[in-house]
Protein backbone atom coordinates (compact mmCIF):
# COMPACT_ATOMS: atom_id res chain seq x y z
CA UNK A 1 0.00 0.00 0.00
CA UNK A 2 1.02 3.81 -0.63
CA UNK A 3 0.33 6.62 1.34
CA UNK A 4 0.86 9.95 1.07
CA UNK A 5 3.47 11.24 3.82
CA UNK A 6 3.20 14.85 5.30
CA UNK A 7 6.92 15.04 7.25
CA UNK A 8 6.84 18.48 8.81
CA UNK A 9 9.78 20.49 10.03
CA UNK A 10 10.82 18.56 12.87
CA UNK A 11 11.22 15.47 10.88
CA UNK A 12 13.13 17.19 7.93
CA UNK A 13 15.59 18.82 11.20
CA UNK A 14 16.74 17.66 14.16
CA UNK A 15 13.83 14.75 14.70
CA UNK A 16 15.24 13.03 11.78
CA UNK A 17 16.28 10.11 13.49
CA UNK A 18 11.96 9.71 13.52
CA UNK A 19 11.80 10.02 9.80
CA UNK A 20 14.55 7.36 9.50
CA UNK A 21 12.64 5.19 12.16
CA UNK A 22 9.15 5.85 10.32
CA UNK A 23 10.49 5.11 6.95
CA UNK A 24 12.63 2.08 8.04
CA UNK A 25 9.73 0.33 9.76
CA UNK A 26 7.00 1.26 6.92
CA UNK A 27 9.30 -0.34 4.61
CA UNK A 28 9.31 -3.22 5.93
CA UNK A 29 5.73 -3.62 5.95
CA UNK A 30 5.68 -2.73 2.72
CA UNK A 31 3.76 0.64 3.12
CA UNK A 32 5.42 2.95 0.63
CA UNK A 33 5.10 6.57 1.69
CA UNK A 34 4.71 9.45 -1.35
CA UNK A 35 5.97 12.79 0.12
CA UNK A 36 3.36 15.61 -0.02
CA UNK A 37 5.35 18.15 -3.02
CA UNK A 38 6.24 21.62 -1.89
CA UNK A 39 4.54 21.24 1.69
CA UNK A 40 4.45 24.23 3.85
CA UNK A 41 4.91 24.15 7.66
CA UNK A 42 1.89 23.52 9.73
CA UNK A 43 2.19 26.56 12.00
CA UNK A 44 2.33 24.46 15.22
CA UNK A 45 1.66 26.57 18.27
CA UNK A 46 3.12 29.48 17.11
CA UNK A 47 0.24 30.24 14.54
CA UNK A 48 -2.71 28.97 16.76
CA UNK A 49 -0.96 31.36 19.59
CA UNK A 50 -0.29 34.43 17.09
CA UNK A 51 -2.68 34.42 14.23
CA UNK A 52 -6.00 32.21 14.16
CA UNK A 53 -6.66 32.81 10.38
CA UNK A 54 -3.04 31.77 9.50
CA UNK A 55 -3.22 28.59 11.84
CA UNK A 56 -5.76 27.72 9.29
CA UNK A 57 -4.72 28.98 5.88
CA UNK A 58 -1.17 27.04 6.55
CA UNK A 59 -2.64 23.57 7.02
CA UNK A 60 -5.69 23.74 4.70
CA UNK A 61 -2.70 24.73 2.10
CA UNK A 62 -1.54 21.24 2.87
CA UNK A 63 -4.53 19.86 2.48
CA UNK A 64 -5.15 21.16 -0.68
CA UNK A 65 -1.85 20.17 -2.00
CA UNK A 66 -3.21 16.12 -0.99
CA UNK A 67 -6.42 16.92 -2.59
CA UNK A 68 -4.60 18.31 -6.39
CA UNK A 69 -2.48 15.40 -6.08
CA UNK A 70 -5.35 12.57 -5.36
CA UNK A 71 -3.84 11.75 -2.12
CA UNK A 72 -6.94 10.65 0.08
CA UNK A 73 -4.67 9.48 3.07
CA UNK A 74 -1.90 11.05 4.86
CA UNK A 75 0.42 10.11 7.42
CA UNK A 76 1.39 13.13 9.62
CA UNK A 77 4.11 11.18 12.55
CA UNK A 78 3.86 14.43 14.58
CA UNK A 79 1.29 15.25 16.64
CA UNK A 80 1.12 18.66 16.20
CA UNK A 81 1.39 18.54 12.58
CA UNK A 82 -1.66 16.44 12.80
CA UNK A 83 -3.44 18.35 14.90
CA UNK A 84 -3.17 21.21 13.38
CA UNK A 85 -4.41 19.25 9.80
CA UNK A 86 -7.21 17.68 11.88
CA UNK A 87 -8.23 21.30 12.87
CA UNK A 88 -8.28 22.67 9.92
CA UNK A 89 -10.61 20.01 8.42
CA UNK A 90 -13.15 20.66 11.23
CA UNK A 91 -13.17 24.03 10.42
CA UNK A 92 -13.38 23.76 6.94
CA UNK A 93 -16.23 20.87 6.93
CA UNK A 94 -19.80 21.98 6.84
CA UNK A 95 -18.77 26.02 6.61
CA UNK A 96 -19.05 26.35 3.02
CA UNK A 97 -18.07 30.57 3.30
CA UNK A 98 -14.73 29.56 5.35
CA UNK A 99 -13.63 27.24 2.06
CA UNK A 100 -14.25 29.71 -0.04
CA UNK A 101 -12.03 32.03 1.82
CA UNK A 102 -9.17 29.81 2.58
CA UNK A 103 -9.06 29.20 -1.26
CA UNK A 104 -8.49 32.36 -1.93
CA UNK A 105 -6.03 32.87 0.43
CA UNK A 106 -4.19 29.73 -0.22
CA UNK A 107 -4.94 29.79 -3.95
CA UNK A 108 -5.94 25.99 -4.41
CA UNK A 109 -9.54 25.21 -3.97
CA UNK A 110 -9.88 23.29 -0.81
CA UNK A 111 -12.47 20.92 0.68
CA UNK A 112 -10.33 18.98 3.78
CA UNK A 113 -11.30 15.38 2.31
CA UNK A 114 -7.96 14.17 2.97
CA UNK A 115 -7.84 11.83 5.99
CA UNK A 116 -5.29 12.64 7.92
CA UNK A 117 -3.22 9.83 10.12
CA UNK A 118 -1.17 9.39 13.00
CA UNK A 119 1.53 6.74 12.99
CA UNK A 120 -0.49 4.32 15.41
CA UNK A 121 -3.15 4.49 13.03
CA UNK A 122 -0.65 3.27 10.23
CA UNK A 123 0.47 0.24 12.10
CA UNK A 124 -3.50 0.04 13.04
CA UNK A 125 -4.32 0.18 9.31
CA UNK A 126 -1.03 -2.40 8.30
CA UNK A 127 -2.51 -4.74 10.46
CA UNK A 128 -1.72 -5.66 14.34
CA UNK A 129 -2.07 -9.25 13.23
CA UNK A 130 -0.31 -9.05 10.41
CA UNK A 131 2.97 -7.34 11.96
CA UNK A 132 3.04 -9.79 14.45
CA UNK A 133 2.72 -12.33 11.96
CA UNK A 134 6.02 -10.93 10.26
CA UNK A 135 7.73 -10.54 13.44
CA UNK A 136 10.91 -12.25 13.86
CA UNK A 137 12.19 -11.26 17.52
CA UNK A 138 9.83 -10.93 20.21
CA UNK A 139 9.78 -7.75 22.02
CA UNK A 140 9.24 -9.64 25.86
CA UNK A 141 12.85 -7.86 27.81
CA UNK A 142 10.92 -4.42 26.39
CA UNK A 143 8.74 -2.67 29.55
CA UNK A 144 7.72 0.48 28.11
CA UNK A 145 6.00 3.56 29.66
CA UNK A 146 3.81 4.04 26.50
CA UNK A 147 3.67 8.18 26.51
CA UNK A 148 0.69 9.49 24.41
CA UNK A 149 1.47 13.15 25.89
CA UNK A 150 -0.89 15.97 24.61
CA UNK A 151 -2.05 16.15 21.17
CA UNK A 152 -2.11 12.32 19.35
CA UNK A 153 -5.65 11.95 21.42
CA UNK A 154 -6.61 15.71 22.34
CA UNK A 155 -8.87 17.04 21.75
CA UNK A 156 -11.03 13.75 21.09
CA UNK A 157 -13.78 15.52 18.99
CA UNK A 158 -10.91 16.93 16.53
CA UNK A 159 -8.82 13.75 16.74
CA UNK A 160 -11.23 10.90 16.57
CA UNK A 161 -8.34 8.71 18.01
CA UNK A 162 -8.26 5.98 21.13
CA UNK A 163 -9.65 6.90 24.51
CA UNK A 164 -8.50 10.28 25.36
CA UNK A 165 -8.30 9.57 29.26
CA UNK A 166 -7.06 6.23 29.13
CA UNK A 167 -5.49 5.13 25.42
CA UNK A 168 -4.68 1.72 24.98
CA UNK A 169 -3.78 1.41 21.11
CA UNK A 170 0.25 1.76 21.67
CA UNK A 171 0.50 -1.05 24.57
CA UNK A 172 -2.09 -3.24 22.46
CA UNK A 173 0.11 -3.07 19.40
CA UNK A 174 3.36 -3.62 22.01
CA UNK A 175 1.70 -6.29 23.42
CA UNK A 176 0.88 -8.55 20.27
CA UNK A 177 5.09 -8.34 19.70
CA UNK A 178 5.41 -9.16 23.11
CA UNK A 179 6.21 -6.40 25.61
CA UNK A 180 5.01 -5.52 29.31
CA UNK A 181 3.66 -2.27 29.29
CA UNK A 182 3.51 -0.76 32.32
CA UNK A 183 0.40 0.66 34.05
CA UNK A 184 1.22 4.12 35.13
CA UNK A 185 0.02 7.42 35.49
CA UNK A 186 1.45 10.49 32.79
CA UNK A 187 0.28 9.10 30.01
CA UNK A 188 -1.09 11.65 28.53
CA UNK A 189 -0.03 14.42 30.90
CA UNK A 190 1.70 17.43 28.80
CA UNK A 191 5.69 17.67 28.08
CA UNK A 192 5.59 21.11 27.47
CA UNK A 193 5.90 20.57 24.09
CA UNK A 194 6.96 23.11 21.83
CA UNK A 195 8.34 25.20 25.00
CA UNK A 196 11.74 23.38 24.76
CA UNK A 197 13.22 26.98 23.78
CA UNK A 198 11.56 29.61 24.91
CA UNK A 199 11.03 28.17 28.51
CA UNK A 200 13.01 25.48 29.27
CA UNK A 201 12.37 25.86 32.96
CA UNK A 202 8.90 24.25 32.22
CA UNK A 203 9.39 21.43 30.02
CA UNK A 204 12.65 20.56 32.40
CA UNK A 205 9.49 20.56 35.57
CA UNK A 206 7.18 18.43 33.12
CA UNK A 207 9.65 16.18 31.98
CA UNK A 208 10.88 14.81 35.14
CA UNK A 209 7.47 14.51 36.53
CA UNK A 210 6.77 12.14 33.04
CA UNK A 211 10.33 10.45 33.62
CA UNK A 212 9.73 9.51 37.15
CA UNK A 213 6.66 8.40 37.42
CA UNK A 214 7.68 5.85 34.55
CA UNK A 215 10.85 4.72 36.60
CA UNK A 216 9.12 4.65 39.69
CA UNK A 217 6.74 1.92 37.97
CA UNK A 218 8.99 -0.51 36.82
CA UNK A 219 9.27 0.76 33.08
CA UNK A 220 12.97 0.29 31.32
CA UNK A 221 11.99 2.57 28.54
CA UNK A 222 9.75 4.98 26.87
CA UNK A 223 8.09 5.00 24.04
CA UNK A 224 6.25 8.29 22.22
CA UNK A 225 5.20 9.03 18.64
CA UNK A 226 6.36 12.26 18.87
CA UNK A 227 9.30 14.39 17.89
CA UNK A 228 8.31 17.47 20.23
CA UNK A 229 8.08 14.25 23.17
CA UNK A 230 10.99 12.94 22.15
CA UNK A 231 13.52 15.94 22.49
CA UNK A 232 12.09 17.01 25.56
CA UNK A 233 12.37 13.50 27.28
CA UNK A 234 15.67 12.13 25.72
CA UNK A 235 17.56 15.45 24.61
CA UNK A 236 16.68 16.97 27.39
CA UNK A 237 16.90 14.07 30.02
CA UNK A 238 20.38 15.33 30.97
CA UNK A 239 19.38 18.48 31.61
CA UNK A 240 16.39 17.01 33.89
CA UNK A 241 19.21 14.96 35.46
CA UNK A 242 21.26 18.27 36.44
CA UNK A 243 18.79 19.93 37.21
CA UNK A 244 16.63 17.23 39.43
CA UNK A 245 19.87 15.36 40.69
CA UNK A 246 18.35 12.40 39.18
CA UNK A 247 19.67 10.58 36.02
CA UNK A 248 17.34 7.72 34.89
CA UNK A 249 18.86 6.66 31.92
CA UNK A 250 15.46 6.19 30.36
CA UNK A 251 15.78 5.27 26.96
CA UNK A 252 12.74 6.60 24.76
CA UNK A 253 11.83 4.84 21.53
CA UNK A 254 9.66 6.15 19.02
CA UNK A 255 7.02 3.80 18.21
CA UNK A 256 7.96 2.79 15.00
CA UNK A 257 11.59 1.96 16.98
CA UNK A 258 10.32 -1.07 18.34
CA UNK A 259 8.19 -2.27 15.94
CA UNK A 260 11.02 -2.07 13.60
CA UNK A 261 12.88 -4.09 16.05
CA UNK A 262 10.39 -6.78 16.22
CA UNK A 263 10.22 -6.50 12.37
CA UNK A 264 14.26 -7.65 12.85
CA UNK A 265 15.71 -4.29 11.78
CA UNK A 266 18.96 -3.09 13.30
CA UNK A 267 19.03 -0.58 15.97
CA UNK A 268 21.34 1.53 13.05
CA UNK A 269 18.63 1.08 10.44
CA UNK A 270 15.85 2.66 12.28
CA UNK A 271 18.11 5.56 13.96
CA UNK A 272 18.35 4.60 17.50
CA UNK A 273 22.18 5.44 18.11
CA UNK A 274 21.25 8.80 17.10
CA UNK A 275 19.24 9.01 20.43
CA UNK A 276 21.22 10.94 23.34
CA UNK A 277 20.13 8.31 25.78
CA UNK A 278 21.65 5.15 24.52
CA UNK A 279 21.41 1.53 25.82
CA UNK B 1 -14.71 27.70 17.97
CA UNK B 2 -14.73 28.84 14.17
CA UNK B 3 -12.40 31.01 12.23
CA UNK B 4 -11.99 34.13 14.68
CA UNK B 5 -11.02 38.19 13.22
CA UNK B 6 -7.56 37.97 14.31
CA UNK B 7 -8.02 41.38 16.12
CA UNK B 8 -10.09 44.50 17.59
CA UNK B 9 -13.92 44.37 18.90
CA UNK B 10 -14.92 42.13 16.96
CA UNK B 11 -12.15 39.05 18.60
CA UNK B 12 -13.73 40.49 21.74
CA UNK B 13 -17.24 39.81 21.09
CA UNK B 14 -16.46 36.15 19.81
CA UNK B 15 -14.25 35.60 23.02
CA UNK B 16 -17.52 36.31 24.93
CA UNK B 17 -19.81 34.10 22.95
CA UNK B 18 -16.96 31.43 23.30
CA UNK B 19 -17.15 31.97 26.94
CA UNK B 20 -20.87 32.20 27.60
CA UNK B 21 -21.70 28.87 28.81
CA UNK B 22 -18.86 28.28 31.55
CA UNK B 23 -20.68 27.93 34.43
CA UNK B 24 -17.38 27.72 36.70
CA UNK B 25 -16.95 24.02 37.49
CA UNK B 26 -12.70 24.68 37.47
CA UNK B 27 -12.32 21.46 35.56
CA UNK B 28 -10.23 23.56 32.97
CA UNK B 29 -7.69 25.10 35.87
CA UNK B 30 -7.83 21.06 38.10
CA UNK B 31 -6.50 19.42 35.13
CA UNK B 32 -4.17 22.32 33.62
CA UNK B 33 -0.61 21.28 33.85
CA UNK B 34 0.71 24.82 34.21
CA UNK B 35 -1.64 25.80 36.89
CA UNK B 36 0.66 25.98 39.98
CA UNK B 37 2.88 28.84 37.86
CA UNK B 38 -0.32 30.86 36.66
CA UNK B 39 -1.03 34.24 38.45
CA UNK B 40 -4.51 33.50 36.89
CA UNK B 41 -6.29 30.45 36.84
CA UNK B 42 -8.42 29.27 33.16
CA UNK B 43 -11.48 29.44 34.91
CA UNK B 44 -10.98 32.64 36.28
CA UNK B 45 -10.14 34.18 33.14
CA UNK B 46 -12.63 32.65 31.88
CA UNK B 47 -15.31 34.49 34.30
CA UNK B 48 -12.92 37.88 33.98
CA UNK B 49 -13.81 37.70 29.97
CA UNK B 50 -17.62 36.75 31.01
CA UNK B 51 -17.41 39.93 33.27
CA UNK B 52 -16.73 42.04 30.29
CA UNK B 53 -12.81 42.76 31.51
CA UNK B 54 -10.68 40.97 28.53
CA UNK B 55 -7.88 43.43 28.99
CA UNK B 56 -7.63 42.12 32.00
CA UNK B 57 -7.78 38.74 31.12
CA UNK B 58 -5.45 39.50 28.24
CA UNK B 59 -2.84 41.09 30.75
CA UNK B 60 -1.96 38.15 32.50
CA UNK B 61 1.01 36.01 32.42
CA UNK B 62 -1.25 32.88 32.58
CA UNK B 63 -2.42 33.09 28.64
CA UNK B 64 1.63 32.61 27.95
CA UNK B 65 2.28 29.95 30.48
CA UNK B 66 -0.32 27.74 28.46
CA UNK B 67 1.48 24.80 26.64
CA UNK B 68 -1.64 24.43 24.74
CA UNK B 69 -2.23 20.77 25.45
CA UNK B 70 -5.89 20.92 24.65
CA UNK B 71 -6.86 19.44 28.22
CA UNK B 72 -9.47 22.06 29.75
CA UNK B 73 -10.81 21.74 26.25
CA UNK B 74 -10.78 18.02 26.00
CA UNK B 75 -12.66 18.25 29.86
CA UNK B 76 -15.02 20.87 29.91
CA UNK B 77 -18.37 19.71 30.47
CA UNK B 78 -19.84 22.82 28.73
CA UNK B 79 -17.87 22.80 25.41
CA UNK B 80 -16.71 25.71 26.05
CA UNK B 81 -13.09 25.43 24.04
CA UNK B 82 -10.93 27.07 26.89
CA UNK B 83 -7.40 26.42 24.97
CA UNK B 84 -8.63 28.55 22.00
CA UNK B 85 -9.79 30.85 24.35
CA UNK B 86 -6.24 31.36 25.63
CA UNK B 87 -5.02 31.48 22.20
CA UNK B 88 -7.37 34.72 21.61
CA UNK B 89 -6.04 36.38 24.67
CA UNK B 90 -2.78 35.99 23.53
CA UNK B 91 -3.74 37.75 20.53
CA UNK B 92 -5.86 40.65 21.84
CA UNK B 93 -2.69 40.59 24.06
CA UNK B 94 -0.16 41.49 21.65
CA UNK B 95 -2.97 43.76 19.59
CA UNK B 96 -3.14 45.76 22.58
CA UNK B 97 0.39 45.87 23.68
CA UNK B 98 -0.78 44.31 26.60
CA UNK B 99 2.14 40.88 26.97
CA UNK B 100 3.71 41.04 30.38
CA UNK B 101 7.22 41.85 30.42
CA UNK B 102 8.01 38.32 31.78
CA UNK B 103 6.46 36.89 29.44
CA UNK B 104 8.11 38.66 25.94
CA UNK B 105 10.23 35.66 25.38
CA UNK B 106 7.63 33.03 24.62
CA UNK B 107 5.92 36.10 22.48
CA UNK B 108 9.39 36.74 21.02
CA UNK B 109 10.33 32.87 20.14
CA UNK B 110 6.78 32.07 18.22
CA UNK B 111 7.37 35.26 16.38
CA UNK B 112 10.80 34.41 15.41
CA UNK B 113 9.18 30.65 14.32
CA UNK B 114 6.47 32.38 12.31
CA UNK B 115 8.79 34.88 10.91
CA UNK B 116 10.77 31.31 9.46
CA UNK B 117 8.17 29.78 7.72
CA UNK B 118 7.18 33.52 6.06
CA UNK B 119 10.57 33.62 4.69
CA UNK B 120 11.32 29.80 3.89
CA UNK B 121 7.82 27.83 3.98
CA UNK B 122 9.52 25.41 6.30
CA UNK B 123 11.54 25.92 10.53
CA UNK B 124 15.21 26.56 9.77
CA UNK B 125 15.60 25.80 13.01
CA UNK B 126 19.39 27.26 14.05
CA UNK B 127 18.56 30.73 12.50
CA UNK B 128 15.27 30.70 14.85
CA UNK B 129 17.16 29.99 17.51
CA UNK B 130 19.84 32.35 16.73
CA UNK B 131 17.25 35.24 15.86
CA UNK B 132 15.53 34.64 18.95
CA UNK B 133 18.34 34.95 21.24
CA UNK B 134 19.61 37.50 19.93
CA UNK B 135 16.27 39.64 19.87
CA UNK B 136 16.01 38.02 23.66
CA UNK B 137 19.44 39.45 24.39
CA UNK B 138 18.76 42.68 23.44
CA UNK B 139 15.65 43.09 25.19
CA UNK B 140 17.39 41.98 28.43
CA UNK B 141 14.62 39.30 28.53
CA UNK B 142 16.38 36.67 30.78
CA UNK B 143 17.30 33.68 28.21
CA UNK B 144 20.01 31.41 28.68
CA UNK B 145 22.78 32.56 26.08
CA UNK B 146 24.29 30.88 22.96
CA UNK B 147 26.91 29.58 24.78
CA UNK B 148 24.43 27.04 26.65
CA UNK B 149 23.45 25.97 22.84
CA UNK B 150 26.74 26.27 21.37
CA UNK B 151 27.34 23.55 24.22
CA UNK B 152 24.18 21.02 22.49
CA UNK B 153 25.35 22.25 18.77
CA UNK B 154 28.29 19.53 18.52
CA UNK B 155 26.22 17.15 20.18
CA UNK B 156 23.44 17.34 17.89
CA UNK B 157 25.96 17.70 14.89
CA UNK B 158 27.65 14.17 15.72
CA UNK B 159 23.51 12.51 15.80
CA UNK B 160 23.23 14.06 12.21
CA UNK B 161 20.89 16.47 13.72
CA UNK B 162 21.81 19.74 13.07
CA UNK B 163 21.60 21.46 9.51
CA UNK B 164 22.94 24.96 9.32
CA UNK B 165 20.40 25.68 6.52
CA UNK B 166 17.08 24.27 6.65
CA UNK B 167 14.68 23.42 3.96
CA UNK B 168 13.09 25.46 1.71
CA UNK B 169 10.02 25.41 -0.20
CA UNK B 170 9.75 26.23 -4.33
CA UNK B 171 7.32 28.79 -4.19
CA UNK B 172 8.17 31.46 -1.46
CA UNK B 173 6.19 34.47 -2.83
CA UNK B 174 3.13 32.05 -2.40
CA UNK B 175 3.99 32.09 0.96
CA UNK B 176 4.23 35.98 1.46
CA UNK B 177 1.16 36.33 -0.27
CA UNK B 178 -0.43 33.86 2.23
CA UNK B 179 0.85 35.33 5.04
CA UNK B 180 -0.02 38.96 3.90
CA UNK B 181 -3.61 37.94 3.59
CA UNK B 182 -3.35 36.73 6.86
CA UNK B 183 -2.06 39.29 8.73
CA UNK B 184 -3.91 41.31 11.69
CA UNK B 185 -5.84 44.17 11.21
CA UNK B 186 -4.40 47.00 13.22
CA UNK B 187 -6.26 47.94 16.39
CA UNK B 188 -8.55 50.87 16.06
CA UNK B 189 -9.38 50.99 19.86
Amino acid sequence: MEIGYYPGCALHGSSNDYETSVRACLSALDVGLKELDDWLCCGASAAHSLNHKLSVALPARNLALAERDGMAELLAPCPMCSGALLRAKAALHGDARLREEMGEIIELPVAGSAEVLNLVQIFERAGIERIRERAVRTLEDYRPACYYGCLLTRPPQTTRFDDCEQPRSMESLLSALGAEPVDWAFRTECCGAGMTVAREETVLELAHRILSDAAARGANCLVVACPMCHVNLDMKQADVARRFAVNHQMIVYYLSDLVGLALGLSPEALGVDRHFVVR
Amino acid sequence: MEILPTSGKALDAEVERAVAACYQCGKCSAGCPMAEAMDLLPNRLLRLVQLGRIDKAAAAEAPWLCVSCQTCTTRCPQSVDCAAVLDALRQIAVGRGLVPRRQQRTLLFQQAFLESIRRYGRVHEVELIGRFKTRALLGDLNVPLFFKDALLAPRLYRRGKLHLTGETVRDRDLVARIFARCRAEPETT
